[in-house]
């Protein structure tokens, strides 16, 4: 297959393109806006519509809309920015629309910095709005899973009616690397029973809406999507097993982290240090199963972030608390050296 | 084996352009590569730099903090950067441009009057390239052949009278 130069930002518009995408609403924002300026460049060849609304706010609501009537909608932003979009995505998790949101994290909170950051782990899977839902988070940790996850990210969005989110970093977004493009046939799903996209009075009128003012009603809507949850956190969650089978020390690591954490983990091999990575590849669902395979032999577990340590929570529910987990992080848009991750191995005791 | 190199320079030298051409080089050569811009203010006005790797193994960290080749086009990158390069490593600099005090003894410094040399032969804007002429003599990175068909793909077809000039500034580099 045809290896191509891209930058990240600029693979996750060709690939959700390809992925049948019809309509990109956005707001420019470092370090993202190659995403919306390849958008505005090529979307209209492609028959889709790019439309650079007046705001983050504005964009997600258009999200909503076009996605009402059935068709695929994208959105994307830096951190910031998917703070403001964190309404209308409720809205989208609250009336079961099939929506993608990108967020190429950036440091925070606030305005914050315009350097990776990966401090929007938290927000991404626990609360990327007000109400009870989830959204289904893929994390890349190069620019060809940029593509291969955007094409995923469409297919899962449809096949379980809720927002799929990319959560990438400054790093991934900016950096080029060889990229090929698969052969892409879109999953097809049926969208007639619910999608708006006129009735043509041929049928009853599809009303998108998530204003339940019946508790009862409201409760049994939560708890359908609910269990929809459970077959998604059972059949998934998606992780790397790198190096895990006789790990002393197992370090985890998503995203651009994980490269620099690979690196560490081969440096320590080298010196004759059992290290090992486990990489979540989704991260809503979180990959309990595979955690705890490739903790089998670990002593000890480390969580390396881009952030003041948020993944690492999820880690010591996964585990179950069963193994020590420490923490090595950088924030505020600094990125941890491979150096840097070695000392922390050596220093918890990796060594002999 | 992976190389990592450096650019660094002033925004609007050609830094970003001379790095896509070495990632094309790898891409041309079918090995692993990465090429990570600055994106920060320095881009708006200031120094920009510039991380490329080439590999035959898959890339962590595509950020460089200790390259094995560094190209400095101003005094600052130079200042800054020259600390950071591996023993053994070797900096391509602009001497137009740059007085090069460093202490170390253990990397190669090779200077050449890239810009004087770029104005002398109307190759305006192809100091960058000159640079990379001498990287390409004093090193393994790829064949010459290799640079050519990279600068072949990464010169834009708007722009396609431009590549005679740029083989020109790799051979100026290249017998310098």
């Amino acid at each position: 297959m045809e290896r191509n130069l891209m930058k990240g930002n600029e693979a996750l518009a060709e690939a959700a393109i390809r992925a049948g995408c019809k309509c990109f609403f956005g707001y420019p924002i470092t370090p993202q806006t190659e995403l919306a300026a390849y958008m505005a460049k090529r979307m209209h060849k492609a028959g889709g519509v790019f439309l650079q609304a007046e705001s983050e706010i504005a964009a997600i609501n258009m999200v909503l809309g076009a996605a009402s009537t059935g068709v695929r909608a994208m959105t994307s932003s830096s951190s910031p920015g998917i703070s403001l979009k964190s309404e209308g995505i409720s809205y989208l998790a609250g009336s079961d629309l099939p929506a993608v949101i990108i967020n190429v994290q950036r440091g925070g909170p606030g305005l914050g910095g315009i350097q990776p950051s990966q401090a929007d782990y938290f927000q991404a899977t626990k609360a990327l709005g007000h109400g009870d839902f989830h959204v289904l988070v893929f994390a890349p940790a190069s620019v060809q899973e940029m593509v291969d996850f955007v094409v995923k990210a469409f297919d899962k969005a449809d096949q379980y009616r809720m927002p799929a989110m990319i959560l990438a970093d400054g790093l991934l977004g900016q950096m080029m690397e060889p990229v090929s493009f698969p052969e892409i046939t879109p999953c097809a799903h049926d969208k007639s029973s619910w999608a708006a996209d006129g009735h043509k009075f041929k049928r009853e009128h599809h009303i998108i809406n998530s204003l339940y003012l019946s508790p009862d009603q409201l409760q049994s809507s939560v708890m359908d999507r609910f269990e929809r949850y459970e077959k998604i956190k059972a059949e998934e969650t998606d992780a790397e097993l790198y190096l895990t089978d006789d790990c002393d020390i197992l370090l985890c690591a998503f995203g651009a982290t994980a490269r620099v954490v690979r690196s560490a983990v081969n440096d320590a091999r080298a010196l004759g240090i059992k290290a090992g990575l486990f990489r979540p590849r989704t991260l809503w669902p979180f990959p309990v199963k595979e955690i705890n395979q490739a903790a089998q032999s670990a002593k000890k577990l480390l969580s390396v972030e881009m952030s003041m340590g948020q993944m690492i929570d999820d880690i010591k529910l996964a585990i179950n608390c069963s193994k020590p987990v420490e923490f090595f992080g950088r924030t505020g848009g600094v990125i941890p050296t491979p150096a840097e991750v070695l000392a922390e191995i050596k220093r918890i005791g990796g060594a002999e | 084996m992976t190389t990592e190199i450096l650019l660094a320079g002033f925004g609007g030298q050609g830094i970003l352009f001379a790095g896509k051409i070495l990632a094309y080089c790898g891409l041309m050569d079918n090995k692993e590569l990465s090429w990570l811009p600055s994106y920060g203010p320095e881009m708006r006005g200031g120094t920009c730099n510039c991380s490329v790797c080439i590999s035959d193994q898959p890339i962590g960290s595509p950020l460089v903090t200790a390259p094995d080749l560094l190209i400095a086009m101003n005094q600052p990158s130079f200042d800054k950067f020259a600390e950071t390069v591996k023993p053994g490593g070797k900096i391509f600099y602009d001497s137009t441009l740059i007085e090069p005090e460093t202490t170390r003894t253990d990397i190669t410094l090779f200077g050449i009057p890239s810009q004087q040399l770029a104005d002398d032969n109307e190759l305006k804007g192809g100091s960058n390239i000159i640079l990379l002429g001498k990287l390409l003599k004093e090193t393994e990175i790829c064949t010459l052949d290799t640079m050519k068909k990279a600068i072949e793909r990464v010169v834009p077809p708007s722009k396609a009278h431009l590549i005679a000039n740029n083989f020109r500034a790799i051979e100026l580099g290249m017998n310098s």
